[in-house]
């Protein structure tokens, strides 16, 4: 969904508030670098689904009969899905960055996972543009294999805290199949790096001079 | 067992710049500076890889200009590298400064000292 203060999302009143609160790097209401409160910018894992929504890059997909581990390129994170037919348990462990994944095949080219248990405001945002969410979103993925090379991924998200009805947060975006030699570059986010970052870049670019 | 590897279709097809990190508030958006300088230091490094150059300016005197690019994943698929300088080089860059009047901006271009130009034009890993 753009960011350009027409198409928003069905805020709550307390997901706008949360909304408010994040001074974001993209979108319409965006802020010069050091000004930004988001976590990230620390170097903080991106958390789900924000690493679906955001900087979704070379994803490698492995699988076993159990499970299935999702390896994202940016910040060399990981997710593992269940595929052993469970349910949630009934309690859940506490809040993850990445929550707690479920996922079967609902036919032979479609595997839709739901995930829950997740962290949210203040620690994980949505996404890139400030959209927050909170510990009581769920989150559906259809990965969708149109063909050999194609595969569409789909999000849905439904958070009663923050929205007030489930909401597409990213349609079919596609993904194109690559050699399984193709070596994913490294990519993480070195705190070390960030702050010499903010420093020599980010606090001048933003107005800030510290003598 | 096997293994997928999945890529974005936007990210192989995408030519134009890619600023991963942030969007474009602090910057004078379409403003260009050529500048000729000498490299001081090459940081290839995340969330974005970022130069530092010495520029005389008319009177004499010398400005240290730091200059970033995208992060050093998305450069390697420009043609970059972390050996693409090395302090003592002499470069031209063009560069989108930002509006805070500082000595900082975003790389457009750069005219190394072998005469190759480098920009942000997806080139493949």
């Amino acid at each position: 969904m753009p960011s350009d203060g027409v198409h928003e999302p069905p805020f709550t009143p307390a997901g706008k508030a949360a909304y408010d609160r994040h001074k974001a790097l993209y979108g319409y209401r965006n802020v010069p670098p050091s000004l930004s409160n988001d976590p990230r910018n620390h170097c903080d894992p991106l958390g789900f689904p924000r690493a679906d929504l955001y900087q979704l890059r070379h994803t490698q997909i492995f699988q076993n009969p159990k499970k299935v581990a999702i390896l994202y390129q940016y910040d060399k994170r990981y997710r593992v899905i269940w595929t052993d037919g469970r349910d949630f348990p009934k309690e859940l462990p506490d809040d993850r960055w990445y929550g707690y994944s479920v996922g079967k095949w609902v036919d032979n080219t479609t595997f839709v996972v739901n995930t829950v248990g997740l962290l949210g405001e203040p620690r994980v945002w949505l996404d890139e543009t400030g959209r927050p969410m909170s510990d009581q979103m769920k989150v559906e993925e259809r990965f969708h294999r149109v063909n050999a090379n194609l595969m569409e991924i789909t999000v849905t998200i439904e958070d009663p805290k923050f929205f007030t009805r489930p909401w597409v947060a990213m349609d079919k975006f596609p993904m194109k199949l690559q050699s399984d030699d193709y070596d994913v570059i490294e990519m993480l986010c070195a705190p070390s790096d960030m702050e010499s970052y903010s420093k020599d870049f980010g606090d001048p670019a933003s107005g800030i001079v510290k003598k | 067992m096997k293994t997928f590897l999945w890529v974005l279709l936007a990210g192989v097809v995408v030519s134009t710049p890619v600023f991963a990190h942030h969007g474009n508030a602090a910057f004078d958006a379409g403003k260009r500076l050529e500048l000729t300088g000498t490299v001081t230091e090459w940081d290839w490094s995340n969330p974005h890889c970022w130069l530092k150059f010495d520029v005389k300016d008319q009177s004499g005197s010398v400005v240290n200009w730091v200059v970033e690019t995208s992060n050093a994943a998305d450069m390697v698929e420009r043609g970059w590298s972390k050996r693409t300088f090395k302090a003592g080089d002499q470069v031209t860059v063009t560069l989108e400064p930002v509006k805070s009047g500082q000595p900082v901006g975003r790389v457009i271009s750069v005219l190394l000292p072998n005469g190759k130009t480098l920009g942000l034009n997806y080139v493949g890993q």
